[in-house]
């Protein structure tokens, strides 16, 4: 680490590292939820999750909730996940890969576009 | 960066510690590495979250769920429920002490819902040996606010203007103090914090110096500036060797990114600061021993004028200020001394961070704004008495301070209030005594106290002490005469006027405050030759009335 | 856990030759000095207080002066494991009184003492700064909370059974 010689620098900083422990601040953020049941980890859940780590942080994404829960008991279209932005219904995803995830990431968690193609359902938040 | 998708935060402060939270946190790692989440899941060991009693201390982010008393079994079934398969372990959680139902979420912890964090902001929430987390809490931006923009002056009136005053016992007006600092001539001047913190039964300073030392360094750079000092010394008591070694490795990080040292932010502006670790003596928290203590001398206080901020270490101006008070320092400058000033009291502003000990339910830290009836402190934060039995006071300032009987709950906890009581908020020690308690059994232990550690150099405080002492030992042991009360009544008075130092002037509080609030009890001990909380051993009608 | 050593002083003076040059020359470092000392030979032998004066060109009587003025150096060696019960106000409001009996009866030895082998002794701290989970104790340094008096026996013999093997490994 180089020493930070100004206060404009020492801003820039902040925004740099304020990654670092945002993941313990709540409220108002998108939060997306991967089912990480038994069944879940089975149909491939850990490669969902960790493709779509790598995609945000490829994209450099901030202020985005990553968490998990347990089967939602429509074990068959696992793996799912749910993406809950505020003030926006709940929409859930189901029968996931890699890919998928990576595109859900582009177009709905970044440019608010639902993947109308993989959703299971949406709910009222 | 790397984002991660979940925080596990193991508490590690003193109590954590204490409890093992060590191997705890060995444990989870090792889970995560069996179950191949190391990329996913971050582990962080945090300062003390002041939940001590319930350590050791396990919270999981982003949900915030907080886990107690985990023990290093307990870890495995954390990763691959929690962790892997987002199922909360419902029998690690803590419960409500009345209703029984668990409580999840640390945010609704109930002792929470009535408290406000100013000093203790990042404690339990970042990591302290990375600076870069208290930067991404704006850690450093007070400092950068003050050098890019405020007169040494403007600092000065905008804690003046704050209301804050000292939480190391006295309650002076730091905003002032740092004036008279400022204004006293000198070529050299020096800022020192006080992190001794020798009353038995509290532990805040230690808990912000162990959970978020940074704010500490940040406060003595910003006083540094406003006095117009240039080095700085944090004196810490021997018996935290915790918190010493998060201090030193803080005070590095500070220095490796610009925030200590030549020319800081580019501001010109140059600040130094050195650790000196006490080695075991109360007295050595008052001001003018700790000076003589950080000189490598035996800590004796000197009579005061001339005051430190006149002629303090090695002759020098030098300020001092206690832990809590400097880690109130940085949010005051962000958010502005209104901000601060609209909490608490008239006299007594902003918030106090409290200790409680004792016969409570819920012990540890809890930080609120000045002026909170002490019942609602007690009751709602602490969750009342341990196994439900009558409160039968709360003892306020600890060994030099004095009782609020529970008929007295009601009242407001400024620094005004509490005095009127007869005693002190002094450093926030607050320890719940109950019916099971004698309190000539506890005054005799307090003495005790100050008698082992006064340093003898004056003699009020020396001789006048043992006296006293000799005295409550003689009626716990159902030797007491009538006599005794005028008598100690007459050497507190005596100690209390001529004692050098604050030790000395406040050692016989607690023995006056007996006598105002408790003295048919303690009558009962000399002319019943009884003791109705059945402690006294001597005392005691018969050994089976008592098992 | 590390043991306060009182055996084997082998390349002791060593070091403090090398601690006393670092801080040569600044007399307020003295405490620190005595702080390095305490925790290497377990006390503060009076040879060591000579050498100290004379390197650190304080006055022996000062030396001493400070030595006995501050609980944590002490002038007679200490055990192999120092037991120290705390005594503050959180802890004896929580039976740090029946904890200290205890450990007298188990021991057989009052506070500031050291058992004839040399193996414990005990003392009494004020405050450890973890009152929350009082009673506390602290065993060379390091903390235990919640301590209750059946405990006692059990941390003595678990003592002497780790004594043991480490000196059968030695
Ligand atoms: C016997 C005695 C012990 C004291 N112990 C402490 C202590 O442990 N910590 C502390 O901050 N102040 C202690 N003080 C108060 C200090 O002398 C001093 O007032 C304080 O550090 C000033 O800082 P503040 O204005 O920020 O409170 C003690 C005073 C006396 C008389
Ligand atoms: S009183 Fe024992 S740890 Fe504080």
């Amino acid at each position: 680490m180089k020493k930070i010689k100004s206060v404009n620098e020492l801003v820039k900083f902040k925004e740099i590292v304020l990654e670092k422990i945002k993941e313990r601040q709540y409220g108002g953020k998108t939060t997306i939820v991967v089912r990480m049941g038994t069944c879940g980890i089975a149909a491939g859940a850990r490669d969902v999750m960790m493709a779509m780590i790598d995609e945000m942080d490829k994209r450099n994404i901030s202020g985005v909730i990553i968490t998990q829960a347990g089967c939602a008991g429509i074990c068959d279209h696992e793996p799912m996940l749910e993406v809950i932005k505020p003030g926006n219904p709940q929409v859930i995803y189901g029968d996931l890969d890699e890919e998928k995830v990576r595109r859900i990431v582009v177009d709905h968690v970044i440019n608010g576009q639902v993947v109308e193609d993989w959703v299971l359902g949406q709910k009222a938040s | 960066m790397r984002c991660y998708r979940a925080h596990v935060l193991v508490c590690a402060g003193s109590a954590c510690v204490t409890l093992g939270c060590h191997p705890v946190k060995e444990a989870i790692l090792e889970g995560i590495k069996r179950h191949r989440l190391e990329e996913e899941i971050k582990v962080v060991e945090t300062g003390c979250m002041g939940f001590c009693e319930q350590g050791p201390l396990i919270v999981v982010y982003p949900e915030g769920v907080m886990y107690c008393r985990v023990q290093a079994e307990d870890a495995a079934v954390i990763v691959s429920e929690h962790l892997l398969k987002g199922r909360v372990v419902e029998r690690l959680l803590y419960r409500d002490t009345d209703t029984n139902k668990p409580i999840p979420f640390m945010k609704d912890q109930p002792s929470l819902s009535k408290q406000i964090k100013v000093a203790m902001r990042n404690a339990g929430f970042i990591n302290p040996e990375d600076i870069e987390e208290y930067i991404a809490n704006e850690g450093y931006f007070a400092l950068a606010k003050v050098l890019s923009g405020m007169s040494p002056e403007a600092v000065i009136n905008e804690i003046k203007d704050s209301g804050l005053r000292g939480r190391g016992g006295a309650g002076f007006l730091t905003g002032s103090k740092w004036e008279f600092t400022n204004k006293a001539q000198g070529a050299q001047k020096y800022v020192v914090c006080n992190g001794d913190e020798g009353v038995p039964g509290v532990f805040m300073d230690r808990s912000i110096l162990e959970g978020d030392p940074h704010s500490v360094i940040e406060a003595m750079a910003i006083a540094g500036y406003a006095i117009g000092a240039d080095q700085g010394y944090v004196y810490v008591r021997a018996e935290y060797p915790l918190a010493v070694e998060k201090l030193r490795h803080a005070i590095n990080q500070a220095r490796e990114y610009g925030f200590l040292g030549y020319n800081i932010l580019g501001t010109g502006f140059s600040f130094e600061l050195n650790i000196r670790v006490g080695a075991g003596a109360f007295v050595c928290g008052e001001e003018t021993a700790l000076l003589a203590s950080i000189e490598g001398r035996r800590g004796t206080p000197k009579p005061r004028p001339p005051f430190p901020a006149n002629k303090g270490l090695w002759g020098a101006p030098t300020l001092i200020n206690n832990v809590e008070t400097l880690a109130s320092i940085p949010p005051i400058i962000l958010k502005g001394s209104d901000w601060y000033a609209s909490m608490g009291t008239e006299k007594s502003k902003g918030t106090k961070v409290f200790a409680l000990t004792g016969r409570i339910k819920r012990p540890g830290l809890i930080e609120v704004p000045m002026g909170m009836p002490l019942r609602e402190i007690i009751y709602d934060i602490g969750g009342g008495v341990l196994n439900n039995k009558k409160l039968k006071a709360v003892l306020a300032g600890g060994p030099v301070g004095g009782f609020i009987p529970a008929d007295y709950l009601d009242v407001s906890m400024d620094y005004e209030s509490v005095a009127e009581l007869g005693t002190l908020i002094g450093s926030g020690s607050l320890s719940v005594i109950d019916e099971d308690t004698c309190v000539v059994d506890l005054v005799k232990f307090f003495m005790e106290f100050s008698c082992e550690e006064s340093c003898g150099k004056c003699t009020p405080c020396r001789e006048g002490l043992k006296r006293m002492l000799e005295i409550l030992t003689r009626v716990t042991e159902g030797k007491g005469q009538e006599r005794d009360i005028e008598d100690l009544e007459r050497l507190s008075d005596f100690i209390k006027n001529t004692a050098l130092c604050g030790l000395g002037q406040a050692a016989p509080s607690p023995v006056l405050s007996m006598l105002r609030y408790f003295r048919p009890e303690f009558e009962a001990h000399i002319r019943d030759k009884h003791c109705p909380a059945s402690v006294c051993a001597a005392l005691l009608d018969s050994p089976c009335q008592s098992a | 856990m590390e043991a306060a050593t009182t055996k084997c002083r082998c390349g002791l003076e060593a070091e403090l030759e090398k601690v006393l040059a670092a801080h040569e020359g600044k007399k307020e470092d003295l405490i620190e000095v005595l702080y390095w000392v305490q925790k290497n030979y377990g006390y503060v032998p009076k040879e060591v207080q000579v050498v100290i004066s004379e390197k650190m060109k304080v006055p022996l009587s000062t030396v001493y002066d400070v030595i006995t003025f501050y609980h944590l150096f002490s002038l007679k060696p200490k055990g192999k494991y120092e037991i120290s019960v705390c005594n503050g106000t959180a802890c004896h409001l929580r039976g740090a009184p029946f904890i200290l009996k205890s450990f007298e009866k188990e021991l057989g030895i009052k506070p500031q003492d050291t058992t004839g082998d040399n193996m414990f002794s005990l003392g009494l701290i004020r405050c450890l700064g973890a009152c929350a989970v009082a009673p506390n104790i602290s065993i060379n340094s390091e903390p235990h909370g919640r301590m209750e008096p059946e405990l006692v026996t059990k941390i003595v013999k678990a003592l002497k059974e780790k004594s043991k093997l480490a000196d059968c490994i030695e």
